[in-house]
């Protein structure tokens, strides 16, 4: 291209009116080896430029898909857990209540006279530990005396 | 929306999000921060990403909202980590090193526009916009992004030529 060409559009380029197409025209005038002498400042400007075109955006970017958590779930994780836990606890419950029966009415009552009789045992030696109350009784009425002692002294005095 | 589907509609534009935020942040680091930044904020939203009507010059315009934030916060810090790649190339090496200086100096001179001109020439000269996205993606008008585009170019060329000229005359 004609370095008077090149001159005109370089004003143009200056007052910010060139197009794109006439901006790529510089562009590869002055990616030549030569170029007129006089527009040799030009050069590393274009150069810049095509050089700065080529940088490129290498790290990586961790694109996660964001989770949100539905708190909705916990109240039914909990129903559930409350549910499980009333239905192995019931069961439980029914077998302490039930100690099963006797048919035979003999058997039946052989079986309470026996369990009575090992009540009053057990309670009977509780009493037999009481019964040591009563000697407690008999010191204190010895100790009575002495209130007698005190009036008898009360009569000599007076 | 699935993840495949996402990446499909993020692909072509991830690379100029990442650009545009190097451009306005400086350092590379930085950059990637800022851009994992605005995809996963993208991925979160990504039940509304059909309600938008351009969602690359929607995600730019973040880009731009959440950088200008970011240096807003920095200010005082002034984070600036620069990289420097070298490369082992032995072919002409000091036409090459002289060029890859003046390349170099391009990117400093930008760093130092105003933060308005390096957005626009980063979308116009690096990314190729048509002026009517650039002026969506940056909430301006055509001409104001006209103007600025005109102001950095000229204030690039500029400075160029001092440097290129420098001692020789």
């Amino acid at each position: 291209m004609a370095p008077n060409k090149i001159e005109k559009l370089l004003e143009k380029y200056e007052n910010g009116e060139t197009s794109l197409a006439e901006e790529q025209q510089l562009k590869s005038y002055f990616s030549r080896e030569t170029v007129a002498p006089h527009l040799e400042m030009y050069k590393p400007m274009f150069a810049y430029f095509s050089v700065n075109q080529k940088e490129t955006f290498t790290k990586t970017v961790p694109l996660k898909t964001k989770r949100i958590f539905n708190y909705k779930w916990i109240s039914v994780a909990a129903v559930a857990v409350l549910l499980l836990g009333f239905y192995f606890s019931m069961p439980l419950f029914q077998e302490d209540d039930d100690l099963g029966t006797y048919d035979d009415p003999m058997m039946a009552y052989n079986e309470v006279v026996k369990s009575l009789e090992l009540i009053s045992t057990s309670l009977n030696k509780g009493t037999q530990k009481i019964s040591y109350l009563n000697q407690v009784e008999t010191g204190m009425s010895k100790v009575n005396y002495l209130g007698e002692m005190e009036t008898k002294s009360k009569i000599i005095f007076k | 929306m699935t993840q495949a589907e996402f990446l499909h509609i993020v692909m072509p534009f991830k690379d100029k999000v990442f650009r545009l935020a190097k451009r306005l942040l400086v350092s590379k680091e930085e950059a990637e921060d800022a851009t994992q930044e605005i995809l996963l904020k993208l991925w979160n939203n990504k039940t509304k990403i059909e309600e938008y009507k351009n969602v690359e010059a929607f995600s730019m315009t973040m880009t731009k909202n959440f950088c200008l934030d970011k240096l807003k916060s920095k200010h005082a810090q002034n984070l600036k980590i620069v990289h420097s790649n070298y490369q082992d190339n032995n072919t002409s090496l000091q036409k090459q090193i002289e060029l890859n200086d003046s390349v170099d100096w391009v990117g400093k001179i930008i760093e130092n526009l105003p933060e308005q001109q390096k957005m626009v020439i980063q979308l116009r000269d690096i990314e190729q916009y048509e002026f009517d996205e650039i002026a969506k993606m940056l909430d301006m008008n055509n001409t104001a992004v006209r103007v600025a585009l005109s102001r950095a170019r000229k204030a690039i060329r500029e400075q160029l030529t001092n440097t290129h000229s420098y001692g020789t005359k």
